[in-house]
């Protein structure tokens, strides 16, 4: 009981971490290597709410969620969709993305750097235990993961039930078919990417109430969420947040029954054999 | 995905090149000074808080006194930056620019175990001294046999481990606390071996090592590492852990409630967000490090730190790593002159007056260090040294 618990807990911090760069791979095919920087952009943003008005994280996201929005909105707009433009196939997009988000995630990490410096941070909001079924967890992570089980909700209530959800899905299966109905691709696109990114920053947020950070560990994030988005089948949110509590499941079990050693060697297992049996990932369809 | 990654990454690293040159060269005779170190990169947390503070410092003293006291009159110290983003390539390629592109007169040592050894037989080819504060090792006397002009001041692996021994049994044979010992380890280069060191070392000691795991290097979620520790029913629980875990364990310590009367975790115990963040609930942790923070040179120190780079200074590297410039400072102006040979000449043979006290190299090695620290009322104390004054009694942890 406790290894669920603790499992589905990591599994919501995954979710916080993959979720957005799975709106940006999936549906605005842009392969964000930069996804880990928007990431602890977002943490820092937090600290510095909370460092400097004391206010907490939470309420940090109202001011955090729109400037990502606009800052990811731009980034697209002015940096990368002249690379949509000019690719001929979904292959180059994405070869050209991968180098451009590469170079811009370390133009944000040389900007965190001359913000913040380059030290860790760490303030620990609502650090305090909280029993369930007789098991201490921390109150912050709890508050975590409720948010971003909100967010996946939200999420999925608005792909599936709202018609500019139903159109940012069409762009996820096939952008030339849905240009053919009269969807703006590109406005789409950029809509998605924005939204990525500031999911992506409002999960650094809520991670930071528990996670060390400092200005060059985004790459750490870009990585998890990159399994986690493969894991769960390109373009499919379901399988992103599915792929993201088995690997917290999975992890949490191998190191209380096991080893904590092997997480990682737990989460690149589960990794190769879903790949090996479904290439496409958990939720996605052959192409 | 990841090759992909690895192959882009050398490509964009050897593209941008960052470098910043400080202080002015109006001074009628300079004195070039090189570093190189991670300004980015998963040591930039540790380099930031322990190293780069106390080159800002020294030179900005240094320079303020007009500079140092060579025979030839005053020369102020013109300092090149090089960040080697954590990349032991990257630091033997600036150490090698320093030496033949800006031609300086000497180099400070690198930061952190592998950048140092990486650099050490670049240093030794162009003839730099090089005095390594940040770089723990036991292969100290075959490095300082291979590398005559390799310093080392801030101890090796087997000293940090015996002392937490030492004062584990202590405390067991004082009737103060049980032997059973919860160990876990980050498994990275340093926590490896230092738990490598440690298990020999506490069976000899008579401790009872009832829970000994590992965790990957960036492990996001250390609760069941410490729920299993916890479930071991330990008296005392060892980390020999990094910045980010350090912060993680002691975190989840506090929520689980591992009430162990002694707590240690290693590296970034001793900086000054540790005890931001936790606050007084860290009171009575153990650490790897500690300082004598009463003496006058400390003191000094402390406060000058603050004042010049406006951060306060650890409670284990930060004072040695200025140490290391102090030393380095007196042997030039002993000397007289930029000669790198006989600078190094000096340096072995001399006693130096240092904020750490006095510092005597034997056979190139500093072997009077501090090697665990408590923290007692919001300061973290020495506790146990190899021969360095000031140590304070280790008191009980009691709860969070």
């Amino acid at each position: 009981m406790d290894i669920l618990i603790g499992g589905i807990l990591l599994g919501g911090t995954y979710v916080l971490m993959a979720l957005g760069l799975q709106l940006q791979y999936g549906v605005a095919r842009i392969m964000n290597l930069a996804n880990g920087e928007i990431l602890v952009a977002g943490a820092f943003g937090a600290f510095w709410f909370y460092s400097g008005f004391q206010a907490n994280p939470f309420l940090a996201l109202i001011v955090i969620v729109p400037l990502a929005f606009i800052l990811n909105w731009g980034i697209y707009r002015y940096l990368l969709s002249p690379l949509v433009r000019r690719a001929k196939s979904r292959g180059q997009l994405e070869v050209d993305s991968i180098l451009a988000t590469f170079g811009l995630s370390f133009i944000f990490v040389g900007l965190m750097l001359a913000v913040f410096g380059g030290e860790y941070f760490s303030y620990g909001y609502l650090e305090r235990a909280v029993i369930v079924l007789e098991q201490p967890y921390g109150l912050n992570r709890i508050a975590a993961f409720c948010a971003s089980a909100a967010l996946c909700i939200a999420l999925v209530l608005w792909l599936n039930h709202t018609r500019s959800g139903l159109a940012l899905r069409a762009v996820a299966v096939n952008p030339t078919a849905a240009s053919l109905v009269a969807i703006k691709v590109a406005r789409t696109s950029a809509l998605a990417f924005a939204i990525g990114g500031a999911v992506t920053a409002s999960g650094g947020a809520l991670l930071s109430m528990f996670l060390t950070f400092d200005a060059s560990i985004g790459v750490i994030f870009t990585l998890k969420a990159l399994i986690i988005v493969i894991l769960g089948g390109v373009g499919e949110i379901r399988g992103t947040i599915v792929a993201a509590f088995m690997l917290g499941l999975a992890e949490t079990a191998v190191a209380s029954l096991i080893d904590p050693g092997l997480t990682l060697a737990a989460a690149y297992l589960l990794f190769i054999v879903i790949l090996l049996v479904r290439p496409q990932g958990l939720f996605g369809s052959r192409s | 995905m990841k090759r992909i990654l690895k192959t882009i990454g050398i490509g964009a690293l050897s593209i941008s090149a960052t470098f910043f040159t400080l202080g002015q060269l109006q001074a009628a005779e300079v004195i070039k000074i090189g570093a190189v170190a991670p300004k980015t990169g998963p040591l930039a947390g540790g380099s930031t808080v322990s190293h780069w503070p106390n080159l800002k410092l020294w030179v900005s003293q240094v320079n303020g006194r007009g500079g140092l006291k060579l025979k030839s009159g005053r020369a102020k110290i013109e300092l090149i930056e090089y960040d080697d983003r954590t990349n032991p390539g990257e630091t033997i390629k600036a150490v090698q620019r320093l030496a033949t592109q800006d031609k300086v007169d000497f180099i400070i040592s690198p930061y952190g175990t592998g950048l140092n050894l990486a650099a050490a037989p670049i240093f030794a080819k162009y003839g730099y001294p090089q005095i390594a504060v940040t770089a723990i090792t036991d292969k100290v006397p075959a490095l300082t046999k291979r590398y005559p002009n390799l310093f080392f001041l801030l101890g090796n692996t087997t000293a940090f481990t015996q002392s937490v021994a030492d004062i584990l049994k202590k405390l067991v044979a004082d009737g103060k606390i049980g032997n059973r010992v919860a160990m876990v380890n980050v498994a990275d280069a340093f926590g490896i071996e230092l738990a490598n060191a440690a298990r020999p070392i506490f069976k000899a000691a008579g401790l009872d090592i009832v829970y000994d795991k590992s965790y990957p290097l960036g492990t996001q979620d250390l609760s069941p590492v410490v729920k299993g520790a916890k479930a071991a029913n330990p008296d005392a629980f060892i980390a020999w852990s990094y910045p980010p875990d350090t912060f993680g364990l002691t975190a989840q310590a506090k929520i689980v409630g591992l009430n162990v009367k002694a707590f240690y975790t290693a590296v970034a115990t001793a900086f000054p967000v540790y005890a931001g963040k936790f606050g007084g609930a860290i009171e009575n942790v153990l650490g790897a490090g500690g300082v004598n923070p009463d003496s006058a040179e400390m003191k000094a120190y402390r406060k000058a730190h603050k004042e010049v780079t406006g951060k306060d200074a650890d409670y284990w590297a930060s004072p040695v790593v200025y140490a290391s410039l102090q030393i380095l400072e007196q042997a030039i102006e002993a000397v007289g002159s930029k000669d790198r040979k006989a600078v190094t000449a000096h340096i072995k043979a001399n006693s130096f007056n240092t904020v750490i006290g006095p510092v005597r190299f034997n056979n190139q090695n500093n072997d009077k260090f501090w090697t665990v620290g408590q923290w007692q009322n919001g300061v973290f104390h020495g506790v146990s040294s190899t021969g360095r004054p000031g140590a304070k009694t280790v008191k009980l942890k009691s709860g969070w």
